[in-house]
């Protein structure tokens, strides 16, 4: 089964699509994602927090036409929450039924209460089964924040696509679905996984890309606020802060000033709104006053 | 393929599995633009966000050179942008990717001994001339040697452990495993009979930060030994070697023995017994590596005289920072064997208030009451008690 009639042929399909859906990416991470399409390998996305490694995905299922599945990782995440679960009160129901029916279906009764009805599906689960004959868009989100039992789980997903579940035997999916892993770098993910992935590294976007991504995602903004706003952040990105903004604080900035009826960046709407886009006390701390006004200075000479 | 092999020789570790996904990946874009075969090669052959910039060196080179010797390589044809070529010429080639490129002259000549070399490098040496001194293991006198192997011996860490949130079969368990419960159920045909579950306890994740200026010089190596059986003896153990500047060590002392761990490390290091600036490595720890490493509650080690060259400048909230960070920090101090040890300096008076535990750290005693304090007391509960242990412990 191919993977659907709309999924892009070269790179530069690859780019239309994506800004189609209003993802301005650039060549390299078009180029991941075409070969990861192509070639039916997932995705692994790496990148500070931020700078739209979620939103692909996102775009991806909404401009393919296929069903985002989302997969939110924690500590913890089992796969009772992530592939599949038994329905518990349904299996004891059906047990006391038998029960009451009398003794001459206990053999028939294990095959029966692990039955496809009894089973509650989970997104793993889903992605592989995929809906509609489509295999949807598989959102493996903040894989880091799991330990790594489950990555280890992951590994046959994964390379397989398919699940074992020991009542019912081996699921496996008609028709890959495009799976994108995404990570914070909380922790390293192991080489294994890495291995059957492809790799691309989400980097902040150059003042241009960021230009373009703010008109696109904050129409209201006006074009010198908005060039204002993303030459001040581009400045920020470089003081090697704790925690340099990205993508998401920059358009949470621009909807901010503008929400404050701002036109122009002024060293008191930023020093009023820093908290927008610096989110540790030391940061602030360290932009606020001299080095703010200096950037004030620059943005709207600049732009 | 040609271009594989330079790159693996250049530290990368690329597999033949990756080199056939490179090529099929490569059937599927045209070869016409330079850019978009660099980022195709780039997605499949790198897999961490720091081998990057050697990717895209090995890249710019290795066309390069193709270009000026147009041989029997069909890719040789490709365009060379105009920013790339000359202006590469004049800038100084690391000396690792310098060294990957210099056998393939004659691929038959040293290829053995350079085998087992390369791929250790893992932390890039990129300008040779900050290599200020090379430890060499080799000379540890035999009295010590003898001390570290029996230091090896005894000292295994007993594994202390803390609650994850993963559940174990457990009959004294609290919770209820309603998986196992239905099965026996079904197997007895109706009766109840509640299996229970406990969650499963792990050991956290350890990160030691350990001091190797000149001031520390006689201990680093016996803690470099001590180290070495950590890392081989537990998974989630992250190690990092400080004088003037943070190197992370880990992967270099994951090799099973220890003489060839160690040198290893040497290579990899490049401030052995220089001074020491606190505040600037613990800066870059917590701005490079805390959020990677000190995730799920780990215990940091710090071991350090707390002698500081730049006088505990900035080092208070860098401290501060990395004490809040992380579920523990245990300070080692090989100068607290001194009954008369008085936190004079001023990098360890600014250090001590945000430490949990100080020890001693200088023999074989105080290492293993390390290990003792290590074991116990990680689920005493969330009051962080300081604690100075006792400096007669020699």
């Amino acid at each position: 089964m191919s993977i659907g009639v709309s999924s892009p042929q070269s790179i530069d399909a690859t780019l239309d699509l994506l800004s189609r859906g209003g993802y301005i990416a650039d060549r390299a991470l078009a180029t991941s994602l075409f070969l990861s399409i192509a070639m039916k390998r997932p995705l692994f996305l790496e990148g500070e927090a931020g700078v739209g490694k979620t939103e692909i995905a996102k775009v991806l299922a909404a401009t393919l036409g296929r069903q985002l599945l989302r997969l939110q990782c924690y500590e913890g995440l089992d796969i009772s929450a992530a592939v599949y679960e038994w329905n518990y009160p349904r299996q004891m129901m059906a047990i006391r039924l038998a029960e009451a029916a009398g003794e001459g279906r206990r053999h028939e009764l294990a095959r029966d209460i692990y039955g496809a009805e009894f089973l509650i599906k989970r997104p793993l689960l889903n992605a592989l089964e995929g809906s509609a004959g489509m295999a949807p868009v598989l959102l493996i989100d903040e894989l880091d924040r799991t330990d790594e039992p489950f990555e280890a789980f992951l590994l046959e997903v994964l390379s397989d696509f398919q699940i074992t579940i020991p009542e019912l035997g081996t699921i496996k999916a008609a028709a890959p679905p495009l799976v994108v892993v995404t990570s914070n770098r909380t922790r390293e993910i192991h080489d294994a996984l890495k291995r059957r992935c492809l790799y691309h590294w989400v980097d902040y976007p150059s003042a241009e890309r960021e230009r373009a991504i703010v008109k696109a995602k904050v129409p209201g903004v006006g074009e010198s606020l908005g060039g204002q706003v993303v030459s001040f952040v581009q400045m920020l990105r470089g003081l090697e802060l704790f925690k340099p903004p990205g993508i998401a604080e920059t358009l949470d900035w621009a909807q901010a000033l503008m929400v404050l009826n701002a036109r122009e960046l002024t060293v008191s709407n930023v020093d009023d709104t820093l908290g927008v886009v610096l989110k540790y006390q030391d940061d602030i701390a360290r932009v606020r006053g001299d080095v703010a006004a200096r950037g004030v200075a620059t943005a709207r000479s600049a732009a | 393929m040609h271009f594989a092999r330079v790159l693996r020789r250049a530290g990368l570790p690329i597999g033949p599995g990756k080199v056939i996904v490179a090529l099929e990946a490569l059937k599927l874009v045209s070869i016409a633009r330079r850019d978009d075969v660099y980022w195709t090669l780039h997605s499949v052959l790198v897999d961490r966000h720091s081998q990057s910039d050697m990717f895209r060196l090995a890249f710019d080179r290795f066309w390069q050179r193709q270009q000026d010797r147009p041989d029997d390589n069909p890719l040789s044809i490709l365009d060379q942008g105009p920013d790339h070529g000359r202006g590469d010429q004049s800038k100084p080639i690391p000396r690792r990717l310098a060294d990957a490129f210099s056998p393939l002259a004659s691929p038959e000549v040293g290829e053995q001994k350079e085998e087992s070399a390369a791929p250790s490098d893992a932390v890039a040496s990129w300008s040779a001339d900050e290599r200020l001194r090379h430890q060499d293991f080799e000379t540890m006198s035999s009295d010590e040697q003898a001390e570290a192997a029996k230091l090896m011996a005894r000292l295994r860490l007993p594994i202390p452990d803390v609650a994850t949130r993963r559940h174990r079969v457990s009959r004294s368990g609290r919770r209820i495993d309603m998986r196992a419960t239905l099965r026996a159920m079904v197997r007895s045909g109706g009766a109840v009979t509640l299996a229970r579950k406990a969650p499963r306890r792990r050991h956290p994740p350890l990160v030691v930060l350990c001091d190797i200026s000149g001031s520390m010089a006689t201990y680093s190596r016996m803690f470099l030994r001590f180290l070495h059986a950590l890392t081989n003896d537990r998974d989630r153990v992250h190690v990092f070697l400080f004088g003037t500047r943070l190197s992370n060590v880990t992967r270099e002392l994951a090799h099973r023995d220890p003489d060839l761990a160690l040198a290893r490390v040497g290579r990899a290091v490049e401030d052995w017994g220089g001074g020491t600036r606190i505040g600037h490595t613990i800066e870059a720890f917590n701005r490079r590596w805390s959020r990677r490493v000190l995730g799920q509650g780990a215990v940091v080690v710090l071991i350090t005289d707390g002698l500081d060259r730049d006088g505990g400048e900035g080092l208070a909230a860098e401290m501060e920072r990395l004490h809040k960070s992380c579920r523990r920090l245990i300070w080692l101090n090989p100068l607290l064997r001194y009954a008369a040890f008085e936190p004079k300096s001023a990098g360890v008076r600014v250090m001590l208030p945000h430490v949990d535990e100080f020890r001693p750290a200088h023999n074989l005693d105080s290492l293993t009451a390390l290990v003792v304090a290590l074991s116990n007391r990680l689920d005493a509960g969330t009051t962080r008690q300081f604690t100075i242990a006792n400096a007669k412990l020699s």
